[in-house]
This record gives structure tokens, sequence and C-alpha cells, in this order.
């Protein structure tokens, strides 16, 4: 690790300032990322700024239809959330099974989004639920927010402030964990809102993405077997000694049809 | 099991003393120590898997504050140290040596696999080590790196003098009777098999502080070994450190082993020398990304094995031919695992009459393959137990039934197999028995069922391993070209008071010595549990070691203080006798007492240890003092034996093995503190399902590691095994003391053999090779 002047800010307009005037700053939320990429030395930011302090980016509310989360929200309170658990039981599920108990103690919402490791579970439910972003200074489509690997419609400097997640009549997301990593190798969230299907992907591309071809074959028929004739091409899949591309196209689908199994249960 | 005679002594599950610091954080290991005016060293590594060292530049390095030198394997060479040696001489087919590539401490020419040391800074902080560590600049030629062991022997040569990469081709067994026995078998069971690399992951890394006192002369290196005189006996010897009474290896508080710290390393062999060369006490803790670089490996073989069986079904000859991977350099024990640990273990169970085994040790361009738990034992038992199903499958014989054919009956004792051991004792088809009522063997079949009703694949697999612990004798050994002895050292010192202070040359590194040995010691002399404190780790407090490794500690240490301790009760009947005006035949010891037979008169254990200390009535040809030391050599190996069965459920739409059941009946002779057995059991099980389900080393053709983290290196987490039902039955080692076997390894041996027996039987495909992960298992699926 090298040396770096900190910084904690307690407003967007400081943070954003802070980073401006830096030749090389870094947001720090729960640092699951960042702080392993500085231990290692592969990154040696001037300025780290952290976001920990600033209120906008504090707080849950739940309203009809709509669960808003603060960005520096921890995987652990989005876990054990009375409130999310019962309108929205598949963010809870999802965010109880990222990484391990560490992580989720630290990681925060904003921190993973923001990221967009390819690997990460938030993601999906951003794209499979169909959120809206919010920044210091807009919002942003969940379906127009992710670009390419670690690449997304943020533009330097600015900061995920909360995330609005839209309450479906049900939903499930199911998850084939990295053994190793215990990251996603893919994971599929299916969300019915009023009988529209959203289906969004993890793990399987270089970003999230949503599986449209998937979502037409269930908005005719949300059944588990309907997906079996569907053909879902690995072209642009991710490939590493975890698993071929090949074998995840055949993990999304899989993936897929214990969700939908897992939506005719509820 | 054998029953406990009180609630501390030779049977008893007592809990382990040395628990209380570790669970409450007050261990102390290397890392916790430190020096009044200690630097701190970070090693230069070579990125590439193999290049030549052209030019070191470490003036930019020299500039940053708080560095204080950089010193290089050439430095190293400058100063005279020697090279790191083998601690096994094996001899080819043709009688001669081995080819043993000369192993610099750090390398000071041409480095050979990616993360060797080849320089080390010197600084203030860590951090500053680090900086500088990065300011040094090396002009490197890379070279083309030589991994792949299906090409290794006709690629560039990697050192002078080893021709083809070659460093032994060995055998053991008649090769023409096992051929000819073969060629007129009914039928023959042809397999190839890869032993998957493994990297063996302590929970704490390895770690060195040395001290270097220029009024005495002394050096002092606290280091994370497993055999701190061993580690002394070479950098004196042969490395030349410093004469061996100046120097003194303190191995404090060690987290977990498993082979990989036997070793004679480059770091803390630098460590000590740096020490002497700044004159300042010098630290280094490996970091984790350094453990998965340059400790020792395990395991790397690829076999091919062929196994005859007559119209019966009786194996008939068993040839292997196996190539092992030894990484860049022939480390300490490199060469004896593949060829005395592995060849020498092919009869198994069994009483196969003909067996050839040959092994081609070859260098690659990756890290040192050493002993990992195991060591050479669970590659055998996996290629004997994976041909014996197999076998089984082909013939259509139900495998339990085949193995028990072909066991070596409890009446063939003492039996010689044809790869040169002799088993004492055994009782094979008792484990057996007692594991396939224990899993339930009769009720596979509707388990099988139920589990294709919910579309699951569910399979069965056993292992009936053996495995050869307490390596020995040291004179059969040196013969074999061991370096070293094999025998082990006890003292027991009493103290006026009747305490004892019990020395083993033997090393805890979580096995809980200080628990069993002084359970040994306690229901040998008949003292309080409580009164015996067990020293081991430190060459400045125990006379001379071999340390712990291959399951030894209790049948070669363990023993040795069982000898210790009979000379004290020898010595203490003289004195009793004179005390009690008796004759020395007439005095008995018995739980703690001397008495005088047929007779009321006794003395306390601790009344004779202060007598023998305040000798007022004392024999006057009898020395005073009350402390005894013994050196054992076993006159054999000891052969724990048993059976594994594996049960496991495969999820045919993602090809997920999950491992639904496992039961270990292990025979480890007499039990001494049977938590602490079942604990070890459960550890090593874990490990050999690390190793078929999710452990692998690889790396890439350029000699990359890239399974370098805990991202991509797979280890076993909890929720990746099952409750293990865990058992014993007791055939006591005949030729020790204590009649025990050892039981550090057996987990790991007879375990990957058995699941890859379930994974193979459940997915119906018998080439899926170790470790099954999921994308495997659901291509042999499709």
């Amino acid at each position: 690790m090298y040396r770096f002047n900190y910084h904690k800010p307690s407003s967007i307009e400081e943070a954003v300032s802070l980073f401006n005037s830096s030749d090389d700053g870094f947001y720090l939320s729960g640092g699951q990322t960042l702080i392993p990429t500085l231990k290692l030395g592969l990154a040696s930011p001037v300025d780290i700024i952290d976001l920990s302090n600033i209120e906008a980016l504090h707080g849950i509310s739940v309203d009809s239809g709509l669960v808003s989360i603060g960005a520096f929200t921890r995987h652990a309170e989005v876990a054990e959330h009375p409130e999310i658990r019962r309108v929205l039981p598949v963010l809870s599920h999802l965010a109880g099974r990222i990484g391990d108990g560490q992580v989720r103690n630290l990681g925060t919402m904003g921190g993973s989004v923001a990221n967009s490791d390819p690997a990460a579970d938030y993601p999906a439910a951003v794209i499979g639920l169909g959120a809206t972003i919010h920044t210091g200074k807009r919002t942003i489509s969940g379906d127009d927010y992710f670009k390419d690997l670690f690449e997304t419609a943020l533009e330097p400097g600015e900061i995920i402030t909360r995330i609005d997640y839209p309450i479906p009549d049900r939903a499930a997301y199911r998850k084939f964990p990295n053994p190793a990593s215990r990251y996603a190798v893919v994971g599929v969230l299916v969300a019915d809102f009023a009988g529209a299907i959203r289906v969004g992907v993890t793990g399987a591309g270089p970003c999230a993405f949503r599986a449209t071809g998937i979502e037409a074959v269930l908005n005719q028929n949300l059944d588990p077997d309907a997906l079996k004739v569907v053909d879902l091409p690995d072209a642009g899949f991710n490939s590493d000694l975890h698993a071929s591309a090949e074998y995840r196209a055949h993990l999304v689908k899989v993936m897929a049809e214990r969700a939908v199994t897992d939506i005719l249960a509820l | 099991m054998n029953e406990a005679k009180s609630a501390t002594g030779i049977g008893a599950s007592v809990k382990r003393k040395e628990d209380v610091r570790f669970i409450t954080g007050s261990g102390c290991y290397t890392d916790d120590i430190n020096q009044p005016g200690q630097s701190h060293a970070a090693f230069l590594r070579s990125p590439y898997a193999r290049a030549r060292i052209e030019s070191i530049d470490a003036s930019a390095a020299l500039e940053i504050e708080g560095v204080i030198a950089v010193l290089t394997g050439a430095d190293m060479v400058a100063d005279g140290l020697g090279d790191i040696p083998c601690g096994w001489l094996v001899k080819q087919k043709d009688g001669s040596d081995m080819v043993s590539a000369p192993h610099p401490p750090m390398a000071a020419t041409q480095t050979n696999y990616v993360g060797e040391p080849y320089g080390v800074v010197i600084a203030d902080t860590l951090a500053a080590a680090r900086l500088g560590m990065e300011a040094v600049l090396t002009d490197f030629t890379e070279l083309d790196a030589i991994v792949d062991l299906a090409t290794v022997r006709d690629s560039e040569q990697i050192h002078e003098g080893v021709e083809g990469n070659l460093a032994f081709d060995w055998e053991l067994g008649e090769r023409e009777a096992t051929e000819a026995a073969l060629a007129s078998a009914a039928h023959v069971t042809r397999l190839d098999l890869t032993n998957n690399r493994l990297i063996p992951n302590a929970m704490e890394p390895r770690a060195a502080l040395g001290i270097f006192d220029k009024v005495s002369g002394e050096h002092t290196l606290y280091t994370t070994s497993q055999n701190p005189h061993l580690a002394r006996l070479v950098l004196s010897a042969f490395v030349q450190i410093a004469p061996e009474h100046k120097l003194r290896i303190v191995a404090p508080d060690v987290g977990g082993g498993f082979g990989s710290k036997i070793f004679i390393y480059a770091e803390e062999t630098a460590v000590i020398w740096a020490a002497r060369k700044v004159g300042r006490p010098v630290k280094w803790t490996a970091d984790r990304s350094e453990s998965f670089l340059a400790d020792a490996h395990g395991r790397d073989h690829i076999t091919h094995a062929e196994l005859g069986t007559d119209e019966e079904g009786r194996f008939v000859a068993l040839k292997v031919q196996t190539t092992a991977n030894l990484g860049a350099y022939l480390s300490t024990f490199g060469s004896a695992v593949p060829t005395y640990l592995y060849g020498t273990l092919m009869a198994g169970q069994y009483s196969t009459p003909n067996i050839y085994v040959e092994v081609q040790g070859v260098y690659t361009n990756t890290a040192p393959v050493d002993a990992y738990r195991g060591a050479g034992r669970p590659e055998a038992t996996y290629v004997v137990e994976r041909i014996v199903e197999t076998a089984a499958r082909e013939l259509g014989r139900d495998p339990v039934e085949l193995r028990r054919l072909n066991m070596i009956k409890p009446d063939q004792f003492p039996y010689e197999t044809p790869v040169a051991l002799v088993y004492d004792t055994g009782n094979y088809e008792a484990s057996l028995a007692k594991a396939l009522v224990h899993a339930d063997y009769a009720g596979f079949a509707e388990r099988r069922a139920a589990a294709a009703a919910e579309g699951k694949r569910r399979g069965i697999g056993l292992a009936c391993y053996i495995e050869a612990c307490g390596l020995a004798p040291s004179n059969l050994a040196i013969q074999l070209g061991a370096q070293v002895g094999l025998y082990e050292s006890g003292e027991i010192r009493v103290n006026p008071t009747g305490s004892v202070t019990v020395f083993t040359g033997s090393h805890s590194h979580g096995q809980g010595h200080e628990t069993t040995f002084a359970q040994v010691v306690s229901d040998k002399l008949g003292i309080p549990f409580e009164d015996v404190e067990v020293v081991h780790g430190d060459t400045g407090r125990v006379e001379f070691g071999l340390g712990t490794y291959g399951s030894r500690s209790l049948a070669v240490g363990g023993s040795a203080l069982i000898r210790a301790a009979e000379k004290l009760i020898t010595k203490g009947r003289r004195i009793a006798a004179h005390m009690l005006e008796a004759e020395v035949d007439a005095v008995e010891f018995i739980d703690g007492d001397f008495l005088v037979k047929d007779s009321n008169q006794s003395l306390s254990f601790a009344e004779i240890a202060f007598a023998a200390y305040v000798p007022a009535n004392y024999p006057e040809d009898l020395e005073p003092g009350f402390s005894e030391k013994a050196f054992y050599d076993p006159e054999n190996f000891t052969y724990p034996a048993g059976t594994h069965i594996a049960e496991v459920e495969v999820d045919v739409d993602t090809g997920v093995v999950e491992l639904k059941q496992f039961v270990a009946v292990d025979d480890f002779g007499n039990v001494i503190n049977p938590m602490i057995v079942t604990g070890q059991v459960h550890g090593g099980v874990a490990q050999g399902a690390g190793q078929a389900l999710l452990e692998q080393a690889i790396y890439d053709e350029f000699g990359q590691l890239v399974t370098g983290s805990y991202m991509d290196y797979c280890m076993p987490r909890a929720d990746d095994v099952p409750d293990f039902t865990v058992d014993t039955t007791v055939t006591p080692c005949t030729h020790n003391p204590l009649g025990v076997k050892g039981c550090g390894e057996a987990g790991a041996i007879g375990s990957p053999a058995a699941i890859m027996n379930a994974v193979t039987d459940a997915v119906g495909d018998n080439s899926i090779s170790m470790p099954a992960t999921s994308e495997k298992v659901w291509r042999a699926l499709r």
C-alpha cells in the first residue's frame, strides 16, 4: 500500500469538489474492492475520499411500490431490514448471499453498483427489478446504466446517492456461486410485474444485462420447462478457469429455470 | 477403543492444554516476536518462470528513506554460503545417483520459477522495504518456461547437466515378473490418472526473525519450522550460515504446517544471514501471495497403471508408471515423496504378488514440490484404490467383495509386500466391515433410487487405504538414500518436587503434543497430568530431534518418552530399594508408587524425586539427580490402515457434486486421545475433499501461477463438507511400546480416492479427474 491523502467529506458537493481537485482521487465506500486493490499495490491513488460521513447516502425508505435505499447501505442491512424483507424479499435474499459475513458487514450497495464487477450480485437486481439510479445530479435508468466490464454510465466523479427499486408482484434470485470466491459465476433475477417479466443476469457477461430472449419466452409462458427450448448464445460471455462461456450460458438457463420455479412456489 | 484408566490418562479425551491460548488469541507465533532495533525484509522475486539475471541496480532503492541494504543471491555466493541440499539421495534404475541441480538459497544467475527469491531488501519498516523492493531495477532476459509434464522431457534443459530435465528414473519391484503376470492375466484393467497439484495453505504463513549477537557470536532464528533441529543441521553443515553451537533455532507456536514447514527455504536462510550482515535483527513474514508462490507445493503426478486379475478376480499383477513434477529444484524431501513414500505403498491392503513401479522425477519451471499431508501415500492410494474400483466395474463385481477377496488376511502378518515393506499387523476386513455398517452400504440402492426420483445422481465409493508412518529404521532409510536419521529423542526432567518437564524433538504445529505427550508421561509415571509440562521446538532447550512429519510424533517421539520413563523407573526402584532396605528386584512401580512386594512399604514418585536431589539416604554407587533421556529408533514403519466410504450426489443440471456422507474407520493402533484423533481425521478428510472436489494449482504456459489467491484457488470450507462419521478399529502396532501407529495424514490419504470413486460411480464416467469441478462433471454428463 502506498501513501495517500485521506479525506472524509460530509456532503456530496464537498466530495465531488475534492475529487475534481485531485490528480488521482478515489472514492471509498465499503472498501471491499478498493482496499484489497490498494493492498496488492494495484492502485496508488493520491487522494482517498471516504463517503461514509455523507448523510444523503444513508437511509432506507419503503413507499407503495418502491423501495429506496441509500447508496452507503451495507449488504447486511439490506439482508436483515424488516421492511425490505417484507416488501422486497428477493433483494434481502440476494444481499444475504453476497460474499461472506465480513464482506456483507462492510460492503455497500452503491459501491457494488458503481464498481460494476461482472460477478457482483446487486447488478442483477438493478436490471431485473428495473431500478433507477440517483446520483448527485441526475437519475439513470437501470437498463441504461451498465456499459461494459467495470464500466457504467457514471461520469468521472459522479456519486450514486440512492437506488430505487420498484416492487414486483413476485421475484426470485438464483446464484451459482464460484466455489472459491463465492462471487456469482452467474446470477439470475426473475421478476414478475403484473405479468410483465424482467430477467436480470450477472456474472455471465462483461456486465449485467437483461436476458430479453428469456423474458420473451417467460412472458408467453411463466414455466421453467418453457426455457428448455431457449437457445442462449454464449457469444461475448466470460470464460475463465472457473467456467467456460458455454457452461455459463447453460447455467444462466438453469438458474432462470430455478428462479421461475421459486416464483411459482411463492 | 482401548479404555482409559483415568480421566487424563492414555485413552482419555482430555481437552487440549494449548487451546486456551490458541482460542483466546494469546499464542505466540513468530510474527508476534519483536526485537529492539528490528528491521524488516522484503524479497525480490522473479516475475518470470525462467529468466537470466543480467544485472541488478539497487541504487534508487538505497536512496529510499529507511532502506538499509539490498542483498542479492550473488552476495550470498560471495559470502561463501552453500546450496540448500536435498535430504534424500535416490538411486536410479541403473544404480547411478539422481541428478540434483544446485539449489541456491537465492538465485544468483538464473531464476527458475515465478516467485523465486533472488534478493532481499532490508529496511527500518516493512513499508520502506516494500518501496525499496519496487525501486530495484533488475534486467532479466526471459527464457521459455518449461511447465508441461507431457513435453518436459523433450523441452529445453532447465539446469546445466540435467539431460531431459530428468532428476531420476527410479523403479521398485520386479518388472519382468510383473509384465509376464499381466500378459497371462485373465483381465487387465488400465487407467490413466492425474494427481492434481496442491498448495498447502497453512493458516499461519511462513515467517522468520533472525538475530545475531556480535558479542557472543550467537545466531538465533525464530521461524515457522516443523523440525528446528533439522533446519539447524542443514543451515550449519550445508549452507554454512553459522557453526551448529552458535545457531539456535526456535519454532514457537506454529499455525499449521501440513509438510510445507519441514523444508529449508530461501527466506528463513536469508533472514539469519542478513541479520549478521546488517547488524540488526531482521524480520520477515510471508503474505498470502508469497505463500502461494513460494511454499513448496504438493502432489502433481501423471500416472498410467495396469492391474491384472485372474478368473476369480484375484489380483495377479500391478504395474504403475508415473511422471512426478518436482518443480524447479529438489526440495528437502522432494525426491523421497514420489519414490520411497509412494512406490512402496502399491500393495495397498492386498496380497498382489507382482508389483512394479517406475517413477520419472522431472524438473519444471514451477515452485518446488515436496511433502504435503500424506506425502506420496495419497498418490499411491489414489492409484491403487481407483484401479481396484475400476477393475470391479469392468469385471461386474461388487467392489467390496473384490476387495475382500484380495485383502491380506489377519493370519498373514507379518506380511512382506513385493515393494519392500513388511506390514507388522492389521485387520483390514474389520475396518471394512465396520465402515460398511456406518455407511449403511446395504441401503445405498434405496438412497440412489430416491435421488434419481429427484433427478439427481447418487454415487458411492470406497477406499481401503494403507499408509506407512514413522519412517524407519534409520539404518535402512540411510541405505535407501536418507541423509538424516529417523529416530526421535525424548527427555524427562523430574523436578525435586516431583513435577516433570518433558522435552521432545518432535514438534507440534497444531497436533496437540502438549496434551497427548503429557497424557503419555503422566500415565506412565502415575503422576498428575497437570504436573507435566511439554517443551518442544527450541534447539536451545531440546537436545536434538527430527521434528514432526509423516505422522511420526507419537509413534517415534512418544516411544522415546516411554523409554526415558522406563529409565527413570529403573533408577527410582534402586533409590526406593535403598531407602526401604529391600532388594531392587523386590521393588515394583505401580501407578506412581514404588512398592516393596508383599509388604505395606512404599514411596511415592515425588518422594523418590526429592531423595534423588537431596541424597541424604541414597545408594553410594548412584548419581544424584532424576532426569533421563532416550533416543528411540523404530525397527519398522507403522502401518495405519482403514476404510473410507464417500457418498455423493450430483446435480445433473449444473454438475455440482455434493459430498453427502463420509465414513472413516481407521486402525491407528492404540489411541492416546480419541478427541484429538477424531479432529485429525476431520481435518485430513476435509483436505482430501478439497483435493478431490475443489483445489487445483494451475500454471499457465508461461509458468505464471493462475491460482495465486483464494479468489481462484478453492480451499474447502465448513459448508463444503458434511458431518463426518469417524470410528476406529484397533490392532496395536507390534514394535513400539505404545502400540500406536499415527493418525495425522490418514484422512487426506483415503478420502480423495473414496470421493472420486463415488463421483465416477454417480456420473458413470471414469475419466473425470480431480478436482471434480461442476463444469467437468456437467460435460461428462452431456
